[in-house]
């Protein structure tokens, strides 16, 4: 099945939600509605023709200027099939939830549980969301957001190495 | 350390036994267990919270980041050649592997085609890197196991490449030999002689490997029937690389969506049956055969050519050229300040390391820098599949799925 096939297979099955299909270098990206995610993915992973067995990764892109500002982005992968495509989804700020895919994948435990250590997005009925590369008691927010300065914000500045050795 | 009432369970005494009423009841409760983040077997500094029964794991929890340094976010802040030497630092064993995935993440976005000489090069050096990645885990594994002598041939074949390599860019460990659009330098004949040399010199070791091990009673016995994990599931979690063939699912980036001189070689990716830690060592060794083929028929085939593309926009001057031409020197320090302009848009690049597939997911908003780089670690996913792996095996079983995953802890927090 061509990705242009691909494109439109989901275009017919989930008219409201399909919001847009991008084929850019090769690779298949389509965006849809947030409350729409979980179904599509259901549908991609289900469905003979599209049989997405494989989860690739789970990323976000934070666009501050835009309005839904974040974007959590899904690549799959089917074995069988040898076809690949990128499922998108935008996230408002306000209401940073997406449904979780871990129910169809389980592979995206680890890698949705890393979205939301980075960029704050979390996942409706995900087993266990806590932070994961970062501390549990990290509070200076999520460092992959835009608006995070490189160097932090002065959390490390007040570690007391000496003081906690000696005491 | 107090722990909570539901996880403690009172066996009371049969009351029909003959001596019930003297009896003392049993009190039996499970017992957390933090194994690490100083470990000598956990391949960097991790931590697992092991729920035991008795000697059996029951839930394991793996606690990360320890490594973590942000390499995701410093990507954001400098040019796409600028990132190079950062992707050394991810799977600090295999640094030739993650230049290559990386530069070929680059040029899929900058859509540039790669000379076939560079292209020939490159796989060379990967597969040799390959050699080096599974000889490294297969003489930790055997140490982490018990068989120290394998460690000591493993290592001591492994230092013949390392010298190689050292030759090749002047690095042993963190390489940087690849560049966007090619490599930096060419093959001399010295270092082709000792390639040729090192060929037929090393498939007689592979042997001797296999020979400390396949008969090796305590190897055998925790390696066979260990972390066995089935197709469905392996898939379902996204294992990849010998992880996932290990269960017989056939999936190798190389085959199935052929790069560099990949195609144009001919070579076989071994597939396991049972899906344990036994499947996945025997994929490995087979893969050293295997490598050893593709570098020989590259070898063969590689012709004359330009080692770097031609597009003066995004790829860099000939380092001697720098050094005495103006313009060189100022198409040099123009991509490094300032970068190539990158067009908008997105993708992602999967490349068959030797731990799995190792991919790059690049936006790009326009200009010098990746608007967002993710980094697709095999390590990092391999971890999230350690739980339903390890359930219901012993202490010393978890030592060696870390072993089987090959996992290495600068890629896994990245």
């Amino acid at each position: 099945m061509s990705l242009q096939q691909l494109a439109s297979r989901i275009q017919e099955n989930f008219n409201p939600g399909f919001v847009k299909a991008v084929e850019w270098r090769g690779d298949l990206a389509v965006t849809v509605t947030r409350e729409a995610l979980h179904q599509v993915a259901q549908f991609l992973h289900d469905d003979p023709a599209m049989d997405f067995d494989y989860i690739v990764h789970v990323s976000s892109v934070d666009w501050p200027d835009d309005e839904p500002r974040f974007e959590v982005v899904y690549e799959f992968y089917s074995i069988r099939k040898r076809h690949r495509i990128r499922l998108k989804a935008r996230v408002p700020e306000s209401d940073c939830v997406v449904d979780s895919l871990t129910d169809i994948w389980k592979g995206a435990d680890f890698m949705e549980r890393e979205v939301y250590d980075m960029m704050g997005i979390r996942f409706r009925h995900h087993p266990d969301l806590r932070r994961i590369l970062m501390p549990d008691d990290y509070a200076e927010g999520y460092p992959l957001r835009k608006d995070f300065p490189l160097r932090g914000r002065g959390w490390r500045d007040t570690f007391e190495f000496l003081d906690e050795t000696a005491r | 350390m107090a722990f909570e009432d539901q996880r403690t369970t009172v066996y009371k005494v049969d009351p029909t036994h003959p001596e019930s009423e003297t009896l003392p009841t049993l009190r039996t409760e499970e017992l957390l267990l933090n194994m690490g983040p100083q470990h000598p077997s956990t391949h960097g500094v991790l931590k697992v919270i092991l729920e035991l029964e008795g000697e059996r794991l029951v839930k394991s929890t793996p606690v990360m980041g320890f490594l973590h340094r942000g390499v995701e976010k410093l990507a954001e802040e400098g040019t796409y050649h600028q990132f190079i030497p950062h992707t050394d630092r991810l799977d600090y064993v295999c640094a030739m592997y993650n230049n290559f995935a990386y530069c070929r993440a680059v040029e899929k976005l900058m859509n540039i085609t790669v000379p076939k000489r560079a292209e020939y090069l490159r796989t060379i050096v990967a597969e040799v890197q390959r050699i080096i990645g599974h000889q490294f885990w297969l003489g930790t594994q055997a140490l982490d196991i018990g068989a120290m002598t394998v460690f000591f041939y493993c290592f001591r074949d492994r230092e013949i490449l390392l010298d190689w390599f050292d030759e090749l860019c002047g690095a042993r460990l963190t390489t940087s030999w690849y560049r966007i659009g090619g490599v930096e330098r060419d093959f001399t004949p010295s270092l082709l002689a000792k390639l040729t040399q090192f060929l037929d010199y090393f498939p007689p070791k592979i042997d001797e490997y296999i020979v400390f091990l396949e008969k090796n009673r305590i190897w055998l016995a925790r390696t066979k029937g260990v972390a066995v994990v089935s197709a469905e599931d392996a898939v379902n979690f996204g294992l990849s690389g010998p992880t996932l063939r290990g269960s017989g699912v056939d999936y190798d980036l190389r085959k199935a969506e052929p790069y560099s001189a990949y195609p144009k070689c001919e070579f076989n990716v071994p597939l396991g049956k049972n899906g344990d830690t036994y499947d996945r060592y025997w994929i490995r060794v087979m893969e050293l055969y295997e490598s050893v083929k593709i570098i020989r028929q590259c070898l063969e085939q590689i012709q004359d050519g330009p080692i770097m593309a031609d597009v003066p926009s995004v790829t860099l001057p000939p380092k001697e050229r720098v050094f005495t031409n103006l313009e060189s020197m100022i198409q040099q320090f123009k991509l490094f300040s300032q970068g190539f302009d990158a067009p908008p848009g997105e993708i992602y690049c999967g490349t068959e390391a030797h731990k799995g597939e190792l991919g790059f997911y690049i936006v790009s908003a326009g200009g010098g820098k990746p608007y967002r780089l993710k980094i697709r670690a095999p390590s990092f996913i391999h971890m999230g599949a350690f739980d339903h792996m390890s359930r219901g095996y012993m202490i010393a079983d978890a030592i060696t799925l870390f072993g089987t995953y090959d996992i290495v802890m600068g890629e896994c927090d990245r």
